[in-house]
């Protein structure tokens, strides 16, 4: 017996309880309870995550989460090629060690916030890029009528069932062959312009009112300026759910950065800490300090964005 | 001055989409066509080339390896969608029944792993995964160590010493508990958006008839949302059978005797290799097998819309 199963045999005898005295507070009960239990297994990675980070790692495995608060400030020192890192034992001290520089093979040094402003980078570029191209093809969809829309839309649909992935083999040859090799190029460019962003964007442009396109163009407008000044700031919401969706897409791709890139300086945090694996096998609280930075912009950007994320979302599957 | 607008108007639509129809043909179609003629050579690295039939194809289909992706990526389909969907669709209708601020607080809770992304979810469960001194071994003995004490027939040692990563017959399993907590609040965000759609006149003219929750649940809940329920099976089934990052980042690589490789694992190691050839081959087969399965799945969820 230890306290998880206390905490267990609590929850049922509680509701046991309840059932007897008000059978409808038991189900409201024991929907919560099933909630907070689920909720907790969800987050509880994270926790761990985030203790992992910043334990030093001399008592890395000496406790499940944090050590006992009257040993954090005990002083440790880890004595690694050479390098003595001293730290408190809950601190900084893999943090420290993630941003030490370190030699390439090109014989330069490099430190880990490149590979950050390498990811920041792609991240940005690729989601304004996509954002601008998607943006206005999905307004050319949702308000034009031209000859072949028909077929043009029957192509886009049909280019969906075909998984992007089954066409590696022939995009790495194009992409080596336009010399593309070793540069961001191929992880911007191909996705720029996705059947998925236009129709996200057709869906939500196609609810602005058609008046006041008219309008604009009676006063004179031009059709690049009606997209830019009139329609754009009306689907703000689709905007927010777009870019976050782009940027995590982006900013969590492995696949692509894997192949494409090769110089250790242009590298993405996914792949990065990915090698970081194999290298501090024994010390996992760097990489792991390293997964926990990563994940915090796109934290960030969600609870900013939240709502409108989660309407982008369904917004293909549920609303007819 | 009529005709110059009018005319802007009707060459607007083009240009607005030009970018599109441009990186298509480079990017999608170029390639479709490119893969065709390369699924029949053989190469060797991007410069030697050789004609040889089908030989691709048949090489890749009776490649045993390719032969245990293929087991993996259906096992792994099948849960998520007879394990992981009623879940999420479980989670939803517990979520749809309040509304408070709980609500909102559970449904960022559960969606959250979403927001990592699959390749950091594996380096960070390559850790919790690990013998001893991992958080879900530790977990798991605390809470289910009992199970395996010598009264009930076990080995005493409980769950401390379990290697998932590193034992062929535990790595599957793995998989798909790391994403079940991936992406059961994924599915769960679409069905909970399909449940505040389903019209509660219907869900009241019920519970006036007499019908009991289950009752409910059959006959109004599920045909209300049969549209999203097909539009996930089918995604899900889809996202399966794209199933990569997470494995090869968890098991760094495809796990002790293949026993985590998926049929996207095995096309990037063919990639790497430089054998395009047989790469476009296998991009061939698992555009027909997604093809094949997605054509399934929604014909048979309109049999069962039709019912």
């Amino acid at each position: 017996m230890n306290a998880i199963h206390f905490f267990f045999i609590a929850l049922i005898a509680v509701f046991v309880t309840l059932y007897f005295v008000r059978r409808k507070f038991a189900w409201t009960y024991a929907r919560l309870a099933m909630l907070s239990v689920v909720g907790a297994v969800m987050l509880l990675p994270f926790i761990w995550l985030v203790c992992a980070a910043f334990k030093h790692p001399n008592v890395l495995n000496d406790s499940m989460f944090l050590p006992p608060l009257s040993e954090w400030s005990k002083q440790y020192t880890l004595e690694v090629e050479g390098k003595t890192f001293t730290g408190s034992a809950v601190g900084f001290t893999n943090f420290q060690r993630l941003f030490e520089n370190r030699k390439t093979v090109g014989g330069g040094t490099i430190n880990f916030g490149r590979y950050i402003l390498n990811s920041v980078f792609i991240a940005t570029t690729g989601t304004f890029t996509s954002l601008f191209f998607c943006s206005l093809g999905g307004y050319a969809l949702a308000k034009y009528k031209f000859p072949g829309k028909g077929y043009v839309m029957f192509f886009m649909l049909a280019s969906l069932t075909i998984p992007g992935v089954a066409l590696l083999a022939p995009s790495f040859k194009i992409i080596y062959s336009l010399g593309w090799m070793d540069t961001y190029l191929p992880l911007l460019v191909p996705g720029a312009a996705s059947v998925f962003g236009m129709f996200l964007f057709r869906q939500a442009i196609a609810g602005v009112p058609d008046d006041i396109i008219e309008a604009g163009r009676i006063d004179g407008c031009g059709e690049f300026r009606i997209y830019m000044q009139l329609v754009m700031p009306l689907v703000r919401p689709m905007i927010g759910a777009f870019c976050l969706v782009t940027f995590l897409g982006s900013w969590n791709s492995f696949l692509g950065p894997n192949i494409f890139l090769q110089t250790q300086s242009k590298l993405t945090l996914p792949v990065i800490l990915n090698q970081y694996i194999g290298e501090y096998s024994n010390q996992y609280g760097v990489f792991l300090a390293g997964t926990l930075l990563a994940i915090i912009p796109p934290a960030i950007l969600f609870l900013a964005l939240q709502r409108e994320f989660i309407a982008g979302l369904t917004a293909g599957a549920v609303k007819q | 001055m009529i005709s110059a607008y009018n005319r802007n108007q009707r060459l607007a639509p083009y240009v607005f989409l030009a970018p599109y129809f441009l990186l298509t043909s480079v990017f999608f179609l170029y390639p479709l066509a490119y893969a065709t003629v390369l699924a029949f050579h053989q190469t060797n690295g991007p410069l030697s080339w050789k004609f040889v039939g089908t030989k691709n194809f048949s090489f890749v289909l009776s490649d045993p390896s390719f032969g245990k992706a293929v087991v993996n990526t259906v096992i792994y389909s099948l849960f998520s969608i007879f394990l992981q969907l009623p879940l999420s669709l479980g989670l939803a209708m517990m979520l749809n029944a309040r509304s408070d601020k709980l609500k909102s607080f559970f449904r960022l809770a559960i969606f959250a792993p979403n927001l990592v992304g699959p390749v950091f979810v594996g380096i960070l469960f390559g850790v919790l995964f690990a013998p001893n001194i991992g958080l879900f071994n530790q977990l798991m003995h605390l809470t289910f160590g009992w199970l395996t004490s010598t009264n009930l027939g076990g080995n005493g040692e409980g769950f401390l010493q379990y290697q998932w990563l590193t034992n062929p017959r535990l790595v599957m399993p793995a998989l798909i508990i790391v994403s079940l907590w991936l992406y059961v609040g994924f599915n769960m965000i679409y069905f909970l958006a399909a449940l505040q759609g389903v019209d509660q006149s219907l869900v009241e003219a019920a519970k006036i008839d007499g019908a009991g929750p289950f009752d409910i649940f059959r006959a109004v809940t599920v045909p209300a949302i049969m549209p999203v329920i097909t539009f996930v099976v089918v995604t899900a089934t889809i996202g399966s059978f794209n199933l990569f990052e997470l494995p090869y980042t968890l098991l760094q690589g495809f796990g002790p005797e293949n026993s985590g490789i998926t049929i996207i694992g095995y096309l990037f190691n063919w990639v790497q290799t430089g054998d395009l050839g047989t790469a476009a081959a296998i991009g061939w087969i698992l555009t027909l097998m997604i093809l094949v399965i997605s054509l399934i799945q929604i014909r048979l969820s309109g049999a069962a819309r039709k019912d």
